[in-house]
């Protein structure tokens, strides 16, 4: 049994005085894990932190972009991706609704960082066949959103240096709960 | 708590006021029921027919099966079907049929889903759990690895953050699971996660976990490192037998208490960082936006909740006379300490039998004698857990998240029983 996972795992528990199973089991493991490959680690490590850190090489603009999306995307979130005669999320609008009684929560009003956008689009979109996009492709479509909510001008071209730069406009919108924030 | 000291029967039998009696009165006086709770009206009084051997005592039956199925006349126990994305209707949840059940535990078929792309048909032979980050040694795990490992039992509830939300915008007369049933409650059988981060290390630095399904939507939520070297479970095994393909099969993550979509279905990957991933099920999706524009993000822990199944909306009682009261109360702080249930509104409580074993993170199921007149009666229950957190009243849970929020509603439940027995949703 590692010391410095107790020692780490004793000092969070105490840091947070609400763990339930303080008591650290001790039971023998057969430590079978086996060690990933650099390849390995390479394809499978797809998350995208929030300083844009792990974001492939590839870029798009927002008019390559709005090819792929009238292709791929339109058919489920509309010719603009406005539309709110949907049970889809709407992507487009709501900026500055936030703080009224009818919010309109899209990635445009609501989500912190750009880099959710691809992050989300590389590995979920589309619904109908996730993960076949390429990344210039999910780049292009990030940045069509991005500019269909004013967000970005048309000329700028997205790649992993520019989309972590791009300030959302809630970007210092959330807070952590208190049991998480520490 | 009290009636510890002398038989309950010899105290004042009236705990509350519209009839609640003593919680163990069943226990020491052994009374029967009036009736059972039930849809259909009333029995009209028949002359008792002649007495005769049923058929099935007159003739062999059924044989010997592979997978045991409910009673023929159980088919209409099903999961509550919610309403399905229309564009791809493998997108939605369906609910358990809380008013249909008894005791803690759900059958394993009638567990919540919540999908957020859909089902995928995983070979376990081709599935790896992968551990990498901020760790000494990235490791992955197959599943004839992970068989060997020592396993941990618990018996933990799953709850999705929008349950009861629709008792939150409105006072919807549909049954109790319709409203309530995105709660569940299993025993899960896994290898504790603090045993692989242990067999990978941790580097400096090390505070969250990102944790991967292999769904199509490879959906992604961040667990703090405390949380998961606590009580963490990679589950392979729900109520004894290999977890459902809808809970996750081959294995999920079990995060004790917090909302359900943090319990991590097909977990595939689990990437140790600095901070959380804020996906976007963790910004667009699962916050709490807050009257004035902010936002909660990372409300993990499920608030003390409970509500009465029985009786509950949409049943009838057939007659006057004693009831047994009773539902689940639960918490994702710890363990429930404590039930009250109402008679009247809300005017004088009683507390309710807590039916063992109560356990943390746990469903628990209260019961509390009730002599009903005939007369109007609300009912409702309010729970506490062992943190000393108290069910909140519908105004006061409203106001800690807003009208616009959609998430960890818990709101006290009140059910109106009229003259008549009939049992309809209102609010105190």
């Amino acid at each position: 049994m590692s010391a410095f996972r107790f020692a780490l795992a004793a000092g969070l528990l105490l840091a947070s005085g609400c763990a339930t199973e303080m008591q650290p089991d001790t039971r023998p493991t057969p430590k079978l894990g086996q060690t990933m490959t650099e390849a390995e680690l390479a394809f499978w490590d797809s998350s995208i932190l929030v300083d844009g850190s792990n974001l492939p090489a590839g870029s798009g603009s927002s008019a390559q972009g709005l090819v792929v999306y009238a292709q791929k995307c339109a058919a489920c979130h509309g010719v603009t991706g406005a539309e709110t005669d949907t049970r889809l999320t709407p992507l487009v609008g709501g900026i500055g609704s936030l703080a009224t009684a009818q919010p309109v929560r899209t990635l445009g009003s609501y989500w912190p960082h750009a880099t959710i956008i691809f992050d989300y689009i590389r590995r979920a979109m589309p619904y109908n066949a996730p993960k076949s996009l390429s990344n210039d492709e999910a780049y292009a479509l990030t940045a069509y959103l991005l500019r269909a909510n004013g967000i970005i001008e048309e000329t700028l071209v997205l790649d992993r240096t520019t989309l972590p730069m791009v300030k959302m406009p809630n970007r210092d919108g959330f807070v952590r709960s208190a049991e998480s924030a520490k | 708590m009290s009636g510890s000291k002398t038989d309950p029967a010899a105290e004042s039998e009236h705990m509350a006021g519209n009839g609640l009696l003593h919680r163990r009165l069943f226990l020491t006086r052994g009374l029967t029921l009036a009736g059972a709770f039930g849809v259909a009206g009333q029995a009209s009084a028949q002359p008792a027919p002649q007495p005769a051997h049923p058929e099935w005592m007159k003739r062999q039956g059924g044989g010997l099966s592979g997978y045991g199925r409910p009673s023929k006349f159980e088919e209409g126990v099903k999961r509550i079907a919610g309403q399905p994305n229309p564009i791809f209707p493998s997108v939605g949840s369906t609910r358990t049929p809380l008013e249909k059940l008894n005791g803690m535990i759900t059958p394993n078929g009638l567990h919540f889903e919540r999908h957020h792309s859909s089902v995928p048909a995983i070979d376990p032979a081709a599935h790896r759990l992968m551990i990498h980050g901020l760790v000494r040694a990235p490791l992955a795990w197959d599943m004839s690895a992970l068989m060997r490992y020592p396993m941990t039992s618990v018996i933990r509830f799953i709850e999705c953050s929008g349950n009861s939300g629709a008792a939150k915008r409105s006072v919807p007369q549909t049954s109790v699971g319709q409203i309530h049933g995105l709660v569940s409650c299993s025993e899960w059988t896994g290898i504790k996660l603090s045993h692989l981060l242990d067999e990978t290390g941790l580097l400096d630095g090390a505070s969250w976990i990102i944790a991967e399904g292999a769904e199509a939507a490879s959906m992604v939520r961040s667990i703090p490192l405390e949380t998961a070297l606590d009580d963490v479970i990679v589950a392979l095994y729900q109520n004894g037998e290999r977890i459902r393909p809808e809970q996750g099969y081959p294995m999920r993550l079990l995060v004790p208490g917090c909302e359900g979509s943090v319990n991590v279905k097909w977990v595939h990957r689990i990437k140790v960082v600095s901070a959380p991933g804020d996906s976007r099920d963790e910004t667009g999706q699962y916050t709490d936006l807050l009257p004035g524009g902010r936002a909660l993000q990372y409300t993990l822990l499920m608030d003390v909740k409970s509500v009465i199944t029985h009786p509950s909306v949409g049943m009838k009682l057939s007659q006057s006379g004693l009831y047994e009261v009773s539902g689940l109360a639960w918490s994702g702080h710890g363990a429930i300490r404590r039930v009250e249930v109402t008679a009247d509104g809300g005017k004088s409580w009683a507390d309710a039998e807590l039916a063992g074993p109560v356990l943390p993170k746990c469903l628990t199921r209260f019961r509390i004698p009730w002599a009903w007149t005939g007369g109007p009666a609300t009912l409702a229950s309010r729970a506490t857990d062992d943190r000393g957190n108290v069910q909140p009243t519908h105004e006061v849970a409203i106001a800690r998240y807003g009208e616009a929020g959609a998430y960890h509603y818990n709101g006290i439940q009140p059910w109106a029983v009229s003259q008549a027995g009939e049992v309809a949703n209102v609010r105190l």
